[in-house]
């Protein structure tokens, strides 16, 4: 099963490299979703998948038997998911905004900050 | 129904922190809290009182701390009271406490430094709770003792810093923005790679369990990758050659004041990380990668210092003179020699001052001048003898040149390159250390020394310029460059104390052994 979900990694990174190398804006920002889907997948499978075996502590044990499903993953997921889907948010935002303004989303447009006729720098000294 | 005899709860939990250890996680908290209290306070005048009288108490804070660290060795405390390595914990070494102090001052300066620069909408947006934001990502990345902790801290950071970046929603800003953002989040979600493929390995995520669980790996486990998929994910986020692309082309457009933050802060954070990392949690793979980190700091500097001297921009130069430094740094990562290590963590130290200054003095000039451009500035010395004069420290200091705190570590650096055998990489910092002094000259001969402009007679009358601030508002743009110029100077001719943070710190990263311990409390991990 680790196996299988592992291939299924490394196509979501496939894919959101392959969107990230556009130059359109809007499909780095789809790119960067899939990546974040795409870790998040990859930290529930790092932590070894095991079914239906719930993390607790049986009554009078000190600790839980082994092979129960690891927890902790779950919270790293739900913590990164939280805060991908934060920073989504935030870009989807940006993107419109440097539609509005620079009335692009092709990033070889986008040369406000770095103009591409740049005068040269003084040459004397 | 019986109740069953509970546990021996004494057994399973830690013991409660001590009281004084609570003082790894009050910085965190107060600058959180303090932002929270902020953002309630938008609509009052004092504000900005208020987030300087925060930042203030955390300068207080840190330094306790790290008189503490320094006296006792590394403090932790996990949370939860969670026996480590299971609960995050919280650690302060020398390493991490030095750099929390200085970026804590650097963090206070800036918000003295903002009161002119940021207009009253700028204020109302969300700038000081913003800054406090940020200032607890900076302290939290630094203090902290579990990897993925040290990620959440960078996305707190992160969203401060886009935040700060934004504010003004000028063209230029949106476009300086969209790069900054997307490259750093490309750059932290890398790092999250790194950790959970680390956690897949280890399965654990605590920095002071990490070294020994490291040492006892077999041979073949894929260890390597993940020390490379680190020196990717922080070399991005620390400016590092070829990943530099997105620092100049995003730090001279927001405000001055927040460019002269993140040049002091962020870019820095990025080469803790990377010296904790590799040298602390892997150093067998650091050994391993030392050739090509040698080989990427070199180019690093030198690119730093010939970009530098191909802008016309002033705030471009100084994003340039940024990156230049980091290659510095960087050195101590290729090296990995105590010695090596004393430089690097000399120069972070120092071009945290330095940075800062700079920018800030940047900025000053571009106010003054109207603009930043070195082909239409000029006589700015005449006008502004001050300016001229706090451009002057910070742009030999980081060109390297005594009596100014450059000197110390770029001596240590060059001196450890050619005793470890890399006189190449010696030849590298002292002609980027040339190149660098030629892109600040020309710069301070061309926005102050001359008369004026290339095109303008000599007679012409001079242009209109800003009216001179007043008292208050001098006393805000002109005090913290000041202070960073003083301190430079001042690091430059006692370099004693900074050279003993220095030493202690490279100690604390080449042995863990006692951050390990104080994380355990002596037990067994």
């Amino acid at each position: 099963m680790e196996t299988a979900l592992a291939g299924a990694v490394a196509l979501l990174f496939a894919a959101s490299i392959y969107l990230m190398l556009s130059r359109h804006l809007v499909r780095v920002l789809i790119g960067i979703a899939i990546l974040g889907n795409g870790v998040n997948l990859f930290i529930f499978t790092v932590g070894r998948l095991t079914r239906e075996v719930p993390p607790f502590v049986a009554a009078g044990a000190e600790a839980a038997a082994p092979g129960i499903a690891n927890p902790l993953p779950q919270a790293l997921v739900l913590t990164a998911i939280v805060i991908s889907f934060a920073f989504l948010a935030f870009l989807l935002v940006l993107g419109f905004r440097a539609h509005q303004e620079l009335g692009t989303d092709d990033t070889l447009d986008m040369r406000i900050a770095e103009p591409a006729a740049d005068a040269a720098p003084p040459r004397g000294y | 129904m019986a109740v069953e005899a509970s546990p021996d709860l004494a057994a399973v939990y830690a013991a409660a922190p001590a009281a004084a250890d609570w003082l790894v996680v009050l910085p965190l908290a107060l600058c959180l809290g303090g932002g929270a209290v902020a953002l309630m306070l938008r609509h009052r005048g004092y504000q900005r009182a208020f987030a300087m009288g925060v930042l203030a108490v955390l300068v207080a804070l840190v330094a306790l701390l790290l008189a503490r660290v320094l006296a006792d060795g590394p403090v932790a405390m996990t949370m939860g009271r969670w026996r480590p390595p299971f609960g995050i914990t919280f650690a302060a070494d020398v390493f991490g406490t030095s750099l929390a102090l200085v970026g804590a001052v650097v963090a206070l300066l800036a918000a003295v430094h903002a009161g002119p620069e940021v207009n009253e909408a700028e204020r109302r947006y969300g700038f000081y709770p913003l800054l406090l934001l940020l200032t607890a990502g900076v302290m939290g990345s630094f203090l902290t003792g579990d990897l993925f902790n040290l990620y959440v801290w960078f996305e707190v950071l992160l969203i401060g810093a886009f935040g700060l970046l934004v504010i003004g929603s000028e063209r230029a800003q949106v476009d300086g923005t969209v790069k900054y953002a997307v490259l750093n989040l490309v750059a932290t979600t890398v790092l999250l790679i790194a950790i959970t493929a680390l956690y897949g390995l280890l399965g654990t995520l605590n920095m002071a369990d990490i070294p020994a669980k490291v040492a006892a790996l077999e041979d073949g486990a894929p260890i390597g990758t993940i020390a490379v998929l680190f020196l990717i994910a922080f070399g991005m986020k620390a400016a590092a050659f070829p990943l530099q692309a997105w620092l100049p082309a995003s730090y001279h457009t927001p405000r001055l004041v927040v460019s002269a933050l993140f040049a002091g802060l962020l870019t820095k954070v990025g080469v803790y990380a990377l010296l904790k990392t590799l040298l602390m949690l892997l150093p067998a793979e650091a050994g391993r990668l030392s050739g090509l980190v040698t080989a990427i700091a070199a180019l690093t500097m030198l690119t730093g210092a010939l970009g530098a001297l191909a802008q016309r921009d002033l705030r471009r130069l100084a994003g340039y003179l940024v990156i230049s430094g980091i290659g510095n740094m960087l050195i101590g990562l290729g090296l990995g020699t105590a010695r090596a290590l004393e430089g690097a963590v000399f120069y972070a130290v120092h071009s945290m001052l330095v940075s800062t200054g700079l920018f800030m003095a940047a900025g000053l000039a571009v106010r003054f001048g109207g603009t930043g451009d070195l082909n239409r500035l000029g006589g700015l010395y005449a006008r502004r003898p001050l300016v001229a004069a706090l451009f002057l420290v910070p742009a030999f200091a980081i060109a390297g040149l005594p009596p100014l705190s450059g000197f110390w570590p770029k001596l240590i650096l060059t001196d450890a390159a050619i005793a470890s055998g890399h006189g190449w990489l010696a030849a590298a910092v002292l002609i980027a250390g040339l190149l660098s002094t030629l892109a600040v000259g020309r710069a301070w001969l061309y926005a102050f020394w001359r008369n004026g402009a290339e095109d303008a007679p000599d007679d012409a009358p001079p242009r209109t310029l800003p009216e001179p601030p007043a008292r208050r508002a001098a006393l805000a743009l002109y005090g913290p460059t000041a202070v960073l110029a003083a301190a430079t100077l001042l690091i430059g001719l006692v370099p004693g104390p900074v050279f003993t943070l220095a030493s202690g710190a490279a100690a604390g990263l080449l042995d863990p052994q006692p951050y390990v311990e104080a994380v355990f409390g002596g037990g067994t991990p």
